[in-house]
């Protein structure tokens, strides 16, 4: 079989030499040389093709905003995450703007100062106006956008976190486990020397914080509605990104880090479900950063709950306080590390 | 000025014994071990023409994958082996294609490929030179990269398999070969070939700066080279620069890798164990790859923009617009590149701080972009185009460069970025305004120069065959993988099972995968028309597309050792004289002084 593909490939080939040849033959046979009428036909037929493809192009453009538009991810459910899609839309605006027209006249140029007898081009080198001019406004343009941009960057950075729950998600090849950190509110200190099948997120049992820690042992996460939620981020052995792309968030997991993001949810599964009309509708967290052979496998379902269902819900899962007695690791000095990033 | 005298009287001695030595070259150093810019551009186009083909095979298969994760395909266990058993792609496996995929078309074709055939042709040839300044340096260069082509595939061919952590290969993942087999030996031949290829870069970039500036022939000022040159100076600079970082990261991998050291590690605990490191970090790392890793997207960029720009005025038969403009945003990207590199990493765990920072110098790239584009509308005003298949992919060009840059202003935005970083929409945006762009300039540049190369022409129809093929599978391919982006579904997934709200997508990606195949079919047309023209192809006239330039004074045909005859030519304006009112023809070349057009002069021109 193969043997024949190969034999059909190279048959087919000499065959297109031959073609070629011939084709290249009869017209030195036949004196033939191209005419500047030949030229100046297929040079129409070029021009006329780019038009084509403009106006074609950007009629699937449209048609594609418009069937797949709908498709996308659904209104965003957190705070933070409203603003930023209306930033982005502000951002679409302008870009489609600048693509529809710089594309219309690229093409209408291009099809319009076709070579055609007896033209000749416009000596034009310069123009120092048209250059500070075409200079100037995309700088403006452009101000405007960083700064609403670094606007909305320093909201998320700054988001109040007085009242925020500290919850940790770890990662590892190729799961999720979520930690709350109970009634103080802190997460108890953990070291990855401790980890054992007992002890996942190796937990320090010496820290008096960790006692009424509690965390996930199925693959799915729970968080309240309308509470400022701070998340931090651990890895346990490669990189790892926290992606939740239904409220608008992402942050890395970097092994001997933490890091950090905030976010309010605003919408629970159940009304998303008739937001989106979709009965099955959850929302997800994606692992977004390669990390290994079954990376495509890494994701958590997330349910955003009324505060009672959650506290209802954090009740049931695993209390690190039946985590075997560990050794202490805090002389070792390498807890709590000093490098950490805030978002 | 007297050095370079110096050197032209000595080439001209050494052409009036050409005819002597023409009888000693064998076909060891005229084809393989040759010194000679042409014969080394040419082996660089090959190369990178070969490595082209197999890094777009390879995204074929990933793509097949994609878009009908359900099928079962029976040629990829007879062409894969163990790594498509039954005709399903391994997960593993499909991690490597991508790999390997994204290093070979970056570095390989775009890089060497790019700069490395049309530097080594052009320069000589636009500046008057007789070759490069060091012809033994440029044939190292040359045999580096096939060095390093080679570990690279060498590295495909292993037990477990090549390097399969991304082309960005971050530790801990590749730092670890207990975290993935690709971390194994592939990627220690990963790092070797790419330790060799970072030598040919660096090799043949002092080549291409010290040509430019010493060994301009007569009356070449600066101000008169045309934009070609002066992007590949810049590129060369840029590499020179950024290079030897991402060979620091390198080699500090490497330790970490094999010696123990914790550069990148910290804190990890993987296959049951922890490990000793500490105090090392994966972010580091970061900088250090994206040091490099993106003024690496405008040393792909700028030689596309600067062949673009010439073959736009050639074919408009009008000057290129705002020459002193075009060379100003070339150095005002090539700066701002260096100081962009954190916007591949708002949400890695940097400083957000730095965030800041980094969008206001990311977004600020846009302005002498814009300033190209809109300079080369205006030269497209009022000319008088003539299409031929390169300047059909000079328009195309432009076209991905608009879709492509436009779609970065929402990836530099710190806080737009968050939700589409790693997502299909940074693939289609980089595919287009890195990897189209770029193909299209060389592919452009091909058509342009190969009767300067082969002293034959490429066939027109098959040329614009090519280019409608090549284009419409190229929006097809990355236009709506957009909007897959903007869903929300993340890349280098080997299927989008985990979640049932990417399951829409299936349809889109099949839309994708089909005219990824149409468009790798598409280029065996070019194949065909590049090796048969090569050798049958139509004889080239001296100055097929009436240039200004004096690589279309050299003797026509693959060209004479030395480039010209005689002495080199002198120069005597810009490049960009075409349609000068008052001229005879509509173009004036470098070479004609200004006392035989008194009728076209402009005032100040004496």
């Amino acid at each position: 079989m193969t043997i024949l593909i190969l034999l059909a490939v190279v048959l087919g080939v000499m065959v297109l030499v031959r073609l070629m040849n011939i084709v290249q033959l009869s017209t030195q046979v036949s004196g033939y040389e191209e005419t500047e009428d030949d030229q100046i036909r297929e040079n129409n037929w070029a021009a006329l093709g780019l038009m084509v493809f403009m106006i074609v192009g950007l009629g699937l453009t449209v048609l594609m905003i418009y069937v797949y538009g709908s498709h996308l991810l659904p209104v965003s459910a957190s705070e933070h995450g409203v603003s930023l899609d209306k930033l982005l839309n502000v951002n679409w605006f302008i870009i489609g703007f600048v693509f529809f027209a710089t594309q219309i006249v690229l093409f209408y140029f291009a099809h319009k100062y076709r070579h055609t007898k007896g033209k000749k081009a416009y000596f034009y080198p310069m123009n120092h106006k048209l250059e500070i001019i075409w200079t100037v406004i995309p700088t403006i343009v452009l101000s405007i956008l960083i700064i609403t941009g670094l606007r909305e960057w320093h909201k998320i950075l700054m988001a109040d976190k007085k009242d925020a729950i500290n919850v940790q998600v770890y990662g590892y090849q190729f799961a999720w486990i979520t930690r709350y950190s109970g009634n103080d509110n802190v997460l108890g200190k953990s070291n990855y020397k401790l980890i054992t099948d007992d002890n996942p997120l190796g937990l320090d049992t010496s820290d008096p914080a960790m006692k009424d820690d509690v965390y996930t042992t199925g693959n799915e996460m729970h968080i309240p509605l309308g509470k400022e939620i701070n998340f931090q981020f651990n890895a346990r052995d490669v990189i790892h990104s926290a992606y939740f792309p239904h409220f608008r968030a992402q942050m890395n997991l970097v092994p001997g880090m933490n890091t950090f993001f905030s976010f309010k949810p605003t919408i629970t599964t159940e009304e998303m479900r008739k937001i989106t009309k979709n009965e099955k509708f959850d929302y997800i967290l994606l692992c977004n950063k390669i990390c290994g052979v079954a990376h495509y496998t890494m994701a958590m379902k997330v349910v955003v709950d009324t505060p009672e269902d959650f506290k209802k819900w954090v009740r049931k899962q695993k209390k690190a306080k039946e985590i075997p007695t560990t050794p202490s690791m805090a002389e070792e000095g390498n807890i709590n590390k000093d490098v950490t990033a805030t978002l | 000025m007297e050095v370079k005298n110096t050197v032209t009287a000595e080439h001209v001695h050494h052409v009036d014994h050409h005819d002597d030595e023409h009888h000693h070259e064998s076909f060891w150093t005229k084809y393989i071990f040759s010194q000679d810019h042409k014969m080394i551009a040419k082996q660089y186009l090959t190369l990178a023409i070969v490595m082209a083909f197999i890094g777009m095979f390879m995204s074929i298969i990933f793509r097949l994958q994609l878009g009908f994760p359900d099928t079962k395909f029976g040629f990829l266990e007879s062409v894969l082996g163990k790594w498509g058993k039954g005709g399903k792609l391994d997960p593993g496996f499909y991690l490597a294609l991508v790999t390997i995929h994204g290093t070979i078309m970056v570095f390989f074709v775009l890089t060497a490929g790019l700069s490395g055939t049309f530097s080594n042709l052009l320069i000589p040839f636009q500046v008057g030179a007789r070759d490069m300044a060091s012809g033994f340096l440029n044939m190292l260069s040359f045999w580096f990269f096939f060095l390093s082509s080679v570990v690279m595939l060498w590295s495909v061919f292993i037990e477990t398999g090549p390097a399969a952590g991304g082309w960005t290969v971050y530790p801990p993942l590749s730092a670890l070969p207990q975290a993935m087999p690709g971390s194994g030996f592939g990627m220690t031949l990963w790092l070797l070939s790419m330790a060799f290829f970072i030598v040919q870069s660096l090799m043949g970039g002092i080549n291409y700066i010290v040509t430019v500036l010493n060994l301009r022939t007569k009356g070449m000022a600066m101000s008169r080279l045309p934009l070609t040159i002066w992007a590949f100076l810049i590129t060369a600079i840029l590499g020179l620069l950024t290079f030897p970082v991402l060979l620091a990261a390198v080699l500090l991998l490497v330790f970490d890798r094999s010696f123990g050291t914790s550069f990148y590690l910290s804190d990890i605990f993987i296959g049951g164990v922890p490990l000793p490191q500490t105090g090392g970090s994966p972010i580091l790392y970061e900088h250090l790859f994206w040091f490099l890793g993106h003024p690496e997207v405008y040393i792909v960029l700028l030689p596309a923009l600067g062949l673009t720009s010439e073959i736009i005025s050639t074919m408009s038969r009008k000057p290129i617009f705002g020459y002193k403009a075009m060379v100003g945003s070339l150095c005002a990207i090539a700066f701002l590149s260096c100081i962009v590199w954190g916007h591949h990493m708002f949400v890695t765990g940097m400083n957000p701080f730095l965030g800041t920072v980094f969008t206001i110098t990311t977004l600020m790239v846009a302005i002498p972009s814009a300033v190209k584009v809109f300079n080369y509308l205006a030269t497209l005003w009022r000319a008088n185009i003539q299409f031929s298949p390169a300047m059909c992919f000079a328009i195309g060009l432009v076209s991905l460069f608009i879709s492509g840059g436009l779609t970065g202003i929402i990836l530099g935005d710190s806080a737009l970025d968050i939700n589409v970083h790693d997502t299909y929409f940074v693939v289609a945006h980089f595919h287009v305004v890195m990897g189209a762009v770029a193909t299209f300039g060389m592919l452009a540049g091909v058509y342009h120069w190969f009767p300067r190369m082969f002293g034959r022409m490429m066939n027109k129809t098959l040329g614009y065959v090519h280019f409608w093929f090549t284009i419409i599978s190229v929006y097809g391919v990355f236009f709506p993988m957009h909007f897959v982006g903007l869903a929300g579904v993340p890349r280098r997934y080997y299927a989008n099972s985990a979640y049932e709200g990417f399951d829409y997508f299936l349809s889109v990606n099949q839309l994708i995968t089909v005219f990824a195949i149409i468009g790798g079919i598409a280029q065996f047309i070019f194949l065909f028309n590049f090796i048969y023209s090569a050798f049958k192809g139509k004889k080239a006239t001296q100055n097929p597309w009436n240039s200004t330039t004096i690589e279309w004074t050299s003797p026509v045909g693959p060209g004479i050792h030395g480039n010209w005859a005689g002495p080199t030519p002198t120069v005597y304006r810009w490049p960009y004289d075409y349609s000068k009112p008052g001229a005879e023809k509509d173009f004036i070349p470098q070479t004609v002084p200004f006392s035989e057009t008194k009728s076209s002069n402009l005032p100040g021109e004496e």
